[in-house]
């Protein structure tokens, strides 16, 4: 463990005026062979590490490798750190970092007006210029007037830097982007110890690579010293947070830990079978690291094959996993229902993308919703759980097993894209903070029938293959409550059927009540589920600033619905529902409990700016006229 | 009970001496009068005893077909799924408990058609199953459609026209996909389904077995041409790893190899110049040709096509973890403490 005073990342004070900043949003982009993802990642760390409370989104094109130079070839990172607690990447960039005119054309438009706009000068030739689609250079025509215009010449500036060294000019011209968080790593007032520490590691066998990269940093630290391109450098001081140890995570790397948590609170080796799929992989990345805890993963031949991987090592007596997105969650859900009617305890992660179809996988959205409620035959229902930060992935993925567990049901674990590849400073937990995942194999053969229910939670025994005297057939087709045959009689799968619902209803018994942030009563209820709980409770909370009676909730178990749910919604006037779907989660309640819930829609594969919500709060208070999304030119982050 | 470790290694039994009535469950068997599923549950029944795993070590696992109601009529650990993704769930559980003795059931429409892939990929893996599939060419509990190893032509329910489609091979195509024991048996023939049965189950790693069955209500007489007892000495040759290739009721012909191409030598007085079958050996061109005979042209082959050595998957995805674990079993304050963190006081 790294622990260590947060004085030793303080800078040493230029001879120049500093500005003292609440909250600053930067992007980085670039083309997506120009390492943003790298830079902001090291951005990110060093800013947790100084203490700042931050949000991030990564975004990245679905192609790898665009023509260098295209649209479709830029790629992006966007954080927003600051001083007080926060919730969302921010709405609006205060800093554009832009490697090159097709960064600039595809992000200008979100940035604030009168922001920061960093360029690579040198990338403003003719043919970047006419990939990106400008008939004249912008930097020179006046047409970014309304942003602060900053031209580095980073590409030459950088070859200078590493002059001399054994590399050519392609090799070097990939440190440039090293040379770009330099600047910002000063701008910002912050060390580059952290990025130092991480180059040795990473590049420590090619000693070239480090040195250069180690030497762009320094000169594009050492620039903004020395330069008079920047009148202030601007500080962002450590946000007030709870007292603990804390590091950076994001979501995808949250859900595999709070897994490998739930196996060790249970006792029970993890399984996970899975087929790679954007941008649920880095969970079968995570988990395929842990040998040493007696995790075995498999690396399925499809989507399905890994859900019948998992349904046998459950029944195999093993806590069973399988991950996707929302296409693989379609192949599927035949098998799912086969852990339905097994009553075998299961977690499926979706790590949620934009769709329908192939849609857009590098993009979030959150309209699977419906898809994991009904999509499979027959009345087949599933426990579903859904985390609403990065590092909720890691305490809701140990309710979703426990519930599997205690209740022998399949639980689909609705994450996001955005969840997913966002991240945040978490605040390490430990083992003892987390509820108990207790389990009990049935061994008495004297009181054993396959279907025979625990009177509590309707819980059918796990009977283990290995066990001497339980040997039993289950399957797919329906089977007598009495005895666990094959059974096509009218009143058994009546029966039947009441109990896998009246089982998974049951388990509102075991979930914490809604929480409402803001008063319990009053004109508006901002509810939300999954990615949307930083924007929603942002937007409500400003919203009360502005002395309205707007209060919030943000649902963590979406079946069954925790047990004052309705309620919580029958204290306030009306209901608002964002979601990044067509009014999914709105269906449901309307459904549920006959409430006029005012849905709130933005299907554009980005997450809710908080502006976006507070306007439509706005408009069911009265306040203004109809609320209308406004899409801006195709950008990369912005909506 | 404790829980299982990764490898079930802590769930012990004792060792009864079973019999074939031991593994006949209470279930009423429901295939049609006559089915040639009843032979093959019948040879399996006798041959589980011989393995010497404990009863409740033995887990049945099958997809949707005739075929797959085959778990109901074994008393052990049985699964019925749903259709082709029998060997899924088994390579899970296997994977998970690489104790059990884990058999799939599955059917040409179920394992070749719609789990074609998983077919493929659990060969090779080379996971430790027990692959029967029941080869009737028909689709029978969907009540008579072709299957995709009914013959070119074939007229049925849903291909009144005949069909215009080549079937598969089966045993082809576990040679190809790299299964490291194949072999082909027909439920007429008890003795040698049963041997069979018992050499699959035997070997270390995946095995397949596709059986020759016959359907008396959709497809009747598929394979009698050859298998009828009359002429199966004279129609079927039995292939026997390190033999020459013979058959007959007095196994005076044999098969030689003009080239690639294997010729039928009537009355080889000698062994000289005939095939020698070579189950063992890595190479599969040998048993390739072998399975490219098929009556009328050719005494049809049964046997063992392969049977080879290699590690299983299941074992090398344990070793990983028990090599991991040898090492230094995790400690989960070491992954959650990973990386930067910093103390907020």
């Amino acid at each position: 463990m790294v622990s260590r005073p947060m004085t030793t990342e303080s800078p040493v004070r230029p001879e120049r005026a500093v500005e003292e900043l609440d909250r600053v949003t930067i992007r980085f982009a670039g083309d997506s062979g120009d390492g943003m993802q790298l830079t902001g990642t090291q951005f990110t760390k060093t800013t947790a590490v100084f203490g700042n409370d931050l949000a991030t989104l990564p975004d990245y094109p679905a192609e790898i490798r665009a023509p260098t130079g295209s649209l479709p070839g830029v790629s992006g990172f966007q954080l927003s750190f600051a001083s007080t607690d926060i919730r969302t990447p921010g709405d609006q960039p205060d800093v554009l970092v832009a490697m090159n005119p097709a960064a600039v054309r595809t992000n200008v438009n979100d940035l604030r007006e009168g922001g920061l706009l960093i360029v690579d000068e040198d990338e403003f030739n003719a043919s970047n210029l006419k990939k990106a689609g400008y008939p004249s250079n912008p930097l020179e025509d006046g047409s970014l007037a309304r942003w602060q215009v900053v031209r580095v010449p980073i590409t030459h500036h950088n070859e200078l830097a590493l002059d001399g060294l054994p590399l050519n000019a392609a090799q070097k011209f990939k440190s440039r982007n090293f040379y770009a968080l330099g600047l910002i790593l000063w701008l910002y007032g912050r060390s580059m110890d952290t990025t130092i520490r991480w180059a040795e590691e990473r590049f420590g066998r090619m000693p070239e690579q480090l040195d250069a990269n180690v030497r762009a940093l320094k000169a594009g630290y050492n620039f903004g010293e020395t330069t008079e391109l920047f009148r202030t450098r601007y500080e962002v001081p450590p946000a007030e947070v709870e007292p603990g140890t804390y590091r950076h995570i994001s979501g995808n790397e949250a859900t595999a830990l709070g897994f490998l948590a739930a196996s060790i609170k249970a006792g029970i080796p993890l399984f996970y079978a899975s087929y790679p799929i954007t941008p649920a992989s880095d969970v079968l990345h995570e988990l395929s690291k842990l040998r040493n805890f007696g995790v075995k993963t498999v690396q399925a031949e499809d989507e399905i094959a890994a859900i019948g991987a998992a349904i046998g090592a459950a029944y195999g007596g093993h806590m069973a996993l399988t991950g996707t997105s929302g296409p693989g969650l379609a192949l599927k859900s035949e098998a799912l229902n086969l852990a339905v009617m097994t009553e075998l305890p299961l977690v499926v992660i979706d790590v949620q993308r934009a769709g329908p179809s192939t849609g857009m996988p590098t993009k979030t959205e959150q309209a699977d919703l419906l898809q994991a409620m009904y999509g499979r035959n027959g009345d087949s229902p599933v426990a579903i759980v859904a985390p609403a930060t990065p590092s909720e992935c890691f305490t809701m993925a140990v309710e979703a097993y426990r519930i599997a567990l205690k209740y022998m049901v399949p639980v689909i674990y609705l994450s996001d894209g955005y969840l997913g590849n966002g991240s945040e400073p978490w605040r390490i937990p430990s083992l003892s903070d987390l509820p108990d995942v207790t389990y009990r194999y049935h061994t008495d053969p004297a009181t054993f029938s396959p279907y025979r229910r625990d009177p509590e939670t309707l819980a059918r025994p796990w009977a283990v293959p290995g066990t001497k005297g339980l040997e039993h057939r289950i399957g797919g087709i329906e089977k007598s409550s009495e005895t666990g045959d094959i059974d096509y009689d009218p009143g058994n799968h009546h029966r039947m059927t009441m109990f896998r619902k009246e089982r998974v209803e049951r388990i509102v018994n075991d979930l914490p009540p809604l929480e409402v942030s803001g008063p319990a009563t009053g004109d508006v209820l901002v509810l939300g589920w999954g990615g949307t709980y930083g924007a929603i409770t942002t937007a409500a909370e400003r919203a009360r600033r502005r002395g309205l009676s707007v209060s919030s909730a943000h649902l963590r178990y979406l079946n069954p619905f925790p047990g004052n749910l309705e309620t919580v919604l029958r204290s306030f006037k009306k209901v608002l529902i964002p979601e990044l779907n067509t009014g999914q989660l709105s269906l449901l309640i309307r459904g549920k409990f006959l409430i006029d819930a005012v849905p709130f829609n933005k299907i554009a594969g980005q997450p809710f700016k908080i502006a976006e919500i507070e306007g439509k709060i706005d408009e069911v208070l009265g306040l203004s006229g109809p609320y209308e999304l406004q899409f801006g030119p195709a950008s990369v982050l912005g909506g | 009970m404790a829980a299982p470790t990764a490898s079930g290694g802590d769930i012990i039994s004792d060792l009864p001496v079973l019999t074939r009535k031991d593994f006949v469950s209470n279930q009423e068997v429901r295939w049609c009068p006559g089915c040639g599923d009843y032979s093959i549950l019948a040879q399996m029944q006798k041959m589980l005893p011989d393995l010497k795993v404990p009863r409740e070590k033995i887990v049945f696992i099958s997809g949707i077909g005739c075929s797959s109601r085959f778990p109901y009529y074994v008393e052990s650990y049985g699964f019925h799924s749903i259709h082709g993704r029998a060997l899924t769930l088994a390579t899970g559980l296997k994977s998970a408990r690489p104790d059990l003795s884990v058999f799939v059931v599955t059917g040409d429409g179920d394992g070749l058609s719609i789990g074609g892939n998983h077919l493929l990929h659990a060969m090779r893996r080379n996971i430790d199953l027990n692959v029967v599939l029941f080869n009737n060419r028909i689709y029978g509990l969907t009540k008579g459609q072709y299957s995709p190893t009914s013959e070119f032509g074939k007229v049925t329910k849903s291909s009144p026209y005949g069909t215009t489609e080549k079937p598969l091979n089966p045993i082809r195509v576990a040679l190809a996909a790299g299964a490291t024991f194949v072999a082909r048996s027909i439920d007429r023939d008890t003795k040698h389904l049963e041997e069979t049965l018992f050499k699959a189950a035997q070997h270390k790693g995946i095995s397949f077995v596709e059986v020759y069955q016959n359907c008396n209500i959709f497809n009747d007489g598929a394979y009698a041409a050859f298998t009828d007892k009359e002429v199966r000495q004279d129609r079927m040759v039995y292939l026997e790893s390190g033999k020459p290739v013979r058959f007959g009721k007095n196994m005076e012909h044999g098969i030689r190899l003009n080239g690639f191409t294997p010729e039928v030598v009537m009355n080889a007085a000698s062994d000289d110049g005939l095939l020698v079958h070579d189950a063992a050996t890595d190479n599969i061109t040998l048993a390739n040709i072998l399975v490219g005979m098929d009556y009328p042209e050719f005494p049809v082959p049964v046997g063992i096509f392969r049977d080879v050595a290699a590690p299983t998957f299941d074992q090398l995805l344990q070793k990983q973890v028990d090599d991991a674990m040898a090492k230094g079993a995790g400690k989960f304050e070491d992954v959650l403490y990973s990386g930067e963190t910093w103390t907020v006081s």
